[in-house]
């Protein structure tokens, strides 16, 4: 699914945030990325769907180096790419619908069929009856799942999350965990960033840890490693 | 892009406007005020031209022909005048009618002249008219060489003198239209840029499911337009009735033959056309420009 190779990444302010990666994800695996703030994980993530360009070192992905690909055909990759944040990042002045309608929106889908896939996948997030309602009417926990239903509605083959419950309670975040097995369950690639420790001991699944902008651990069923 | 996009794009426009009200009204005011400005000035610029356009047109060279020449002398110089490259027409003037000339022009003093059509003290003229009014003073200095003539007389400092006023005129104008129409577009471009800033989340989360820059692109294009049209009401409105005024006042008493304004129509309407297109051009670039940094990759 991904590989990437002696992949660095240096801002132009100097900071060398990633200092030569080299990991193989495989499709259908779910994925912690662990590690204190600071440490590279985000420009880890952001460099798989073309937020950053890496300073050096190449991205497969699919067979086609995603380092390389024109600025111009960046949308192409993030239309097969589901990405979820922290903040939601909704519109506030669109409903439930129109967000999600968003996604398929610009790709010129149908009414109907856009109609049909939004529904189903609020069916799938549970909030099939909050459809005509605004994100700020919403709780957090919602509009996170609202946000994943939005990465999901076009059947990506990668779903990857930036501290998805970063800003939900203990219990919210369980929530929307399952929902995460669940896409996981149906054969996506998720690859998520996180420091929730209970999470990621509890939910086993790969754990690549990141420090100092290199990979210093990556094993299967592996645990958080950090103590808080 | 489908019609439905295409609708979509037009929506999403319109909502943008009452959305950003405050900013919408900045910013039409600015194209408003600029609009005004430019159609005052090619209002006056296009009448101007077209007075000198219609005094240089008046312009010509007189070739007083020798008394002495007889009728093949004076038929020779006729046609070596019209074998110079810049003359257009030639015509002959006889002294009769130079002296007809002169006694209508003087009116009820003229009677006085009509004395001397006894014996004529005038000369015979050759009425040189030149492909381009600037032509004139090379004519004439190519005319003065010739035999048979004794005078020539295209009102030298007065035709030069009028050639410059009339393309600094020109010049000065269209500077000065240059630079309004440059003030308004950096006007646009930073008020439409406050609307976008607050609409970076829109543009970030359109960007990030994939929509290419061309389809983020194209509700702030028809935005700029949106703005550019409405901005050019007032000014249209304005000048369509002042100018109406002054012509239906001024224009009467504007007896000088080629001191006339430009008739109303059709020239109002090229003017309104102008001033729409002018307003949509500096609206779509002020827009497109205040996007241009958030599309980046």
């Amino acid at each position: 699914m991904i590989e990437m190779i002696n992949v660095q990444k240096t801002y132009p302010n100097g900071v060398s945030a990633v200092k030569g990666l080299n990991v193989k994800i495989q499709s259908g695996e779910f994925v912690y990325v662990v590690g204190p703030s600071g440490a590279g994980k985000s420009t880890f993530i952001k460099m798989m769907y073309r937020e950053e360009k890496p300073t050096s070192g190449t991205i497969i992905m699919d067979g086609k180096d995603i380092a390389k690909i024109k600025d111009r055909k960046v949308p192409l990759l993030r239309r097969d790419i589901g990405v979820i944040f922290q903040d939601f990042k909704l519109l506030n002045n669109l409903t439930v619908f129109e967000n999600i309608a968003f996604a398929l929106e610009v790709t010129e889908e149908r009414p109907q069929s856009i109609k049909k896939k939004v529904m189903d996948v609020l069916e799938l997030v549970g909030l099939k009856h909050k459809v005509r309602m605004f994100p700020n009417e919403l709780s957090g926990g919602e509009q996170q799942r609202i946000a994943i239903a939005r990465s999901i509605v076009r059947s990506p083959k990668l779903v990857i999350a930036d501290e998805p419950t970063g800003n939900l309670d203990p219990e919210t975040s369980w929530e929307i965990m399952k929902i995460f097995e669940e896409i996981n369950s149906l054969g996506t690639t998720v690859i998520m960033a996180t420091h929730n420790k209970d999470i990621v001991n509890t939910l086993q699944h790969r754990v690549i840890a990141i420090e100092g902008g290199l990979i210093v651990r990556d094993e299967q069923k592996g645990e958080y490693g950090y103590e808080l | 892009m489908n019609y439905r996009t295409f609708f979509r794009h037009v929506k999403e426009s319109f909502k943008s406007l009452g959305r950003n009200g405050w900013m919408t009204f900045a910013s039409v005011s600015a194209v408003t005020v600029t609009l005004s400005l430019v159609g005052v000035f090619v209002v006056l610029m296009m009448n101007l031209n077209n007075f000198a356009t219609n005094v240089e047109s008046d312009v010509e060279v007189r070739v007083h022909i020798d008394r002495t020449a007889t009728q093949e002398q004076s038929a020779e110089l006729g046609t070596s005048l019209e074998g110079l490259s810049q003359v257009e027409k030639v015509t002959l003037s006889p002294k009769e009618e130079e002296l007809n000339n002169i006694i209508e022009s003087m009116g009820d003093d003229g009677k006085a002249f009509e004395l001397f059509e006894q014996d004529n003290p005038l000369n015979d003229v050759y009425v040189v008219k030149t492909k381009t009014p600037q032509d004139v003073v090379t004519v004439a200095q190519e005319v003065e060489k010739m035999n048979y003539v004794e005078t020539v007389e295209y009102g030298q400092n007065y035709v030069e003198k009028l050639f410059n006023i009339v393309s600094v005129s020109r010049n000065v104008g269209f500077v000065l239209i240059v630079a309004l129409l440059l003030t308004a577009m950096f006007l646009i471009s930073n008020t439409i840029k406050v609307t976008i800033f607050a609409r970076r989340r829109e543009i970030e989360i359109m960007r990030l499911v994939g929509a290419t820059n061309g389809f983020i692109r194209w509700p702030f294009f028809l935005e700029g337009l949106w703005l550019g049209i409405l901005g050019s009401i007032i000014p249209i409105t304005l000048i369509a009735f002042g100018y109406k005024y002054l012509y239906d006042h001024i224009s009467p008493s504007m007896t000088i033959d080629y001191m006339q304004m430009l008739s109303y129509n059709p020239f109002i309407l090229q003017v309104s056309g102008l001033l729409v297109l002018f307003g949509a051009l500096i609206g779509i670039w002020g827009s497109l420009m205040s996007i241009r940094k958030f599309l980046k990759a």
